[in-house]
């Protein structure tokens, strides 16, 4: 995403900077060709080329411990299909998803809301929503590994003040999921909520004010023109978010380590146990590809169902 | 106003604004020379000096320790050119090392854990260390206790060069103790032989501190199964596509650990810090733990002392690993530098009294383990002759410190703990697993 705005922002101030050089003697588009080279550079060499020989790898016997290699057929998607590992994790992958992403959605536009109506402390809202997002994920998983601890944490600490049992949090099969999507929610929304909000403020003033001449009331204004007014957003940050919860890995590795018991153990971190704690490249290559042609199902379907709606 | 703006960036500097910057840069490049030389890296005479480079994985209290034993070393060898890097422990440096040695390009001497040694390919990723060269160097075989030495073998050849031997031993808070009467008149824990005496003491315990009996780390299970499971002489063999266990001795020894906390006598969770913090706190009089966790006590102002593993099985085995020196693969390996190495590694053993003291750590190093200078080390010298009851992992590419057996036993046995599994469940679990594992071809 970054990479994409940098990149035109790069273009369109190149073709500004040869416009006020020399207007006649290039065409643009080769000039436009120049300036995303650096980036189509790596974009071949670290994202395409490596997507290639990775898909060679699946059918090797490649270890990460180098060591001869041999072709191996299908062995490896074999394996990918047949481990019942994979599809538990692959599972938790889901639930993760099917949690996080109703929650980060919806509030980061509750949130975009409440700071579009706040007259006053909208710049402390905008600040406090969006804080949390610029954590490195080490200090965030560390803050709430304390909050969430058992013992002396500060949830159960309040808990028991108020009269009631503590919860095991990151500790049980049970609650350590809905606990790391609670933390990640606090974390990431501020960049969804960010979006909801440079979007509802980009809606023009004038419609509401002649809705309210015409007698809309404050909700009648959010539900028939603020909401309808934000669907593409919608749709773009559903996408984003989509993809992101598929793909979690990071704060969950470093909370629960995919435990207890790998109740939270998602395909990303399986991946990464076959691949570089069991080493073995190639298995761990052919489950990547697996997880990556169903994010790809899952974009495509989200998109299409998406788009059919807007027509 | 946005043209204006604009233009200057957009048009070529000035020339002499270039001349300012390129002399800048220049300034900068220099400075950043010096700067660099002056870390103490640069030396007139570095090309006469023998580089060696040291990788660990010794990030917590031993790595301080380790450390300040460099500092020695490197104060006494000023012809040697002597630099430690320190990794995270555990997956993330055994996957270092295993690349850099895969490329022909590894440390030229490192420490990893004897029960990795299988994993690590030796031949391949390990380069053979030779007895004799070792002997110039001062050290040979009858400087080691049997057991451990025998681990340093692949197929018949040298790999390892032991540093030390680390184990689970049994902790105890002494205000805890005396209250239950636990103690003898010299202030050390009287014998808790067997299941029934040490389950009925640690209810003794959990009745005297209102919380647990046994403090133990629910989150690394697997090497208390292990110790329990030894203490039966349950064995684990991994074959080509199948292995050996013993039923009845894992359940046992599952029942073990599913009663402490199913009773209450241990807690339900516990990772490593909240396990020391309890011993530390009071709240359990007893604590099972590595013996590294020494510096973490010590470092609160609980009194307490140490002791081997408990005899719940009819004998102290414990689980136990080695630190050891191995030599990482290296295409053009440099005669010079591997004596250096060699003899780098001798100093350190010689000098493992600085280790142990600061890490808790057994020397594997006999000549120091028998001084009366580590004899005189309290509480070390009190869990000396638990070395001699050291169990180490089973022998399979997965296994070992860190290893992917730890990580996949991990989840079974800490719901041991929680009650979500029963013995007979974590069992079908845990062999589902070992399975897997034995049927997936070795990557190394």
């Amino acid at each position: 995403m970054s990479e994409r705005t940098h990149t035109s922002r790069v273009q369109g101030s190149g073709a500004a900077g040869s416009g006020l050089v020399d207007v006649h003697r290039r065409p643009a588009t080769w000039t436009g060709l120049w300036y995303v080279l650096p980036f189509l550079a790596f974009y071949l060499l670290f994202l395409v080329w490596p997507a290639i020989v990775g898909l060679g790898y699946t059918f090797t016997d490649r270890s990460l411990a180098g060591g001869p290699v041999s072709f191996i057929g299908l062995d490896n998607w074999n394996e990918t299909f047949t481990d019942r590992a994979l599809y538990e994790s692959l599972w938790n992958t889901l639930v993760f998803t099917v949690l996080s992403v109703p929650v980060m959605v919806l509030l980061a536009l509750g949130l975009a809301l409440l700071t579009d109506h706040a007259r006053r402390l909208g710049w402390f809202l905008r600040f406090s929503f969006f804080a949390p997002f610029v954590l490195p994920v080490a200090v965030m998983a560390l803050m709430w590994e304390w909050m969430y601890n058992p013992s002396l944490g500060l949830f159960n600490g309040i808990l028991g003040r108020l009269g009631f049992e503590g919860s095991e949090w990151l500790f049980s099969e049970n609650t350590a999921m809905a606990s790391v999507v609670i933390a990640t929610a606090w974390w990431q929304v501020g960049f969804n909520y960010l979006l909801y909000l440079a979007a509802m403020q980009s809606i023009p003033k004038d419609v509401y004010e002649a809705a309210a001449i015409d007698g809309a009331g404050a909700w009648q204004r959010i539900g028939r023109i603020t909401l309808p007014l934000l669907f593409r957003t919608t749709v773009l940050i559903t996408i984003l978010q989509l993809i992101g919860s598929l793909r979690v890995f990071e704060q969950i590795y470093l909370m629960t380590g995919g435990g207890p018991n790998f109740a939270t153990r998602t395909v990303i971190q399986y991946i990464y146990d076959s691949g570089f704690v069991g080493l073995r490249i190639g298995l761990a290559s052919s489950m990547a590809y697996v997880f990556m042609v169903l994010i790809i199902i899952a974009s495509v379907a989200q998109f299409r169902l998406f788009s059919r709606k807007e027509a | 106003m946005r043209d204006a703006s604009n233009r200057p960036s957009l048009s070529p500097p000035p020339p002499a604004h270039g001349v300012e910057r390129r002399a800048l840069l220049t300034a900068v490049l220099t400075t950043a020379a010096v700067t660099a030389a002056g870390c103490g890296t640069y030396d007139p005479l570095a090309s006469d000096r023998t580089r060696l480079r040291q990788w660990n994985l010794f990030g917590g209290g031993d790595g301080l320790r380790m450390l300040q034993m460099h500092e020695a070393y490197q104060a006494e060898h000023t012809d040697v050119d002597f630099r430690a890097t320190t990794f995270e422990w555990g997956a993330p440096f055994y996957t270092k090392v295993a690349m850099g040695a895969a490329g022909g390009r590894g440390a030229d001497i490192a420490t990893v854990h004897v029960s990795r040694l299988e994993s690590l390919a030796p031949g391949r990723l390990l380069d053979p260390i030779d007895p004799s060269a070792l002997a110039e160097a001062g050290i040979d075989e009858t400087m080691f206790l049997p057991n451990i030495w025998k681990e340093c073998f692949f197929e018949g050849r040298l790999y390892a060069i032991p540093l030390d031997t680390h184990l689970l031993v049994q902790f105890y808070n002494l205000d805890v103790c005396r209250e239950v009467g636990l103690l003898d008149s010299r202030d050390r824990l009287i014998p808790l032989d067997g299941k029934d005496t040490y389950v009925d003491a640690l209810r003794e315990i959990k009745a005297a501190t209102g919380g647990f009996g046994l403090s133990l780390d629910t989150w690394g299970p697997w090497s208390n199964f292990w110790a329990l499971y030894r203490q039966q002489d349950g064995e684990l063999v991994f074959g080509e596509d199948d292995f050996e266990m013993d039923d009845d001795k894992a359940l046992a020894a599952m029942e073990f650990l599913y009663r402490l906390s199913e009773e209450g006598l241990s807690p339900r969770v516990s990772q490593g810090a909240d396990t020391s913090a309890n011993l530390a706190n009071g709240r359990s009089g007893l604590m099972i733990h590595g013996n590294w966790e020494m510096t973490t006590l010590d470092a609160t102002d609980v009194s307490f002392s140490v002791t081997q593993f408990p005899n719940v099985f009819g004998n102290h085995r414990t689980r136990g690993d080695s630190h050891c020196y191995v030599f990482p693969h290296q295409r053009d390996r440099d005669p010079e530098r591997t004596r250096a190495a060699l003899d780098y590694a001798a100093w350190m053993l010689r000098h493992s009294l600085s280790w142990s003291e600061g890490a808790g750590h057994v020397p594997a190093y006999l000549p120091v383990a028998e001084s009366q200078e580590y004899d005189q080390l309290h509480p070390q010298s009190e869990y000396r002759e638990a070395a001699e009851n050291v169990q180490f992992e089973p022998e399979a590419w997965f296994s070992g410190s860190a290893g992917r057996l730890q990580d996949e036993a991990t989840g079974p046995l800490t719901a041991l703990h929680q009650g979500t599994r029963t013995p007979e469940e974590a069992l079908r679990q845990l062999k589902r697993t070992f399975h897997a594992m034995t049927n997936a071809p070795a990557p190394v």
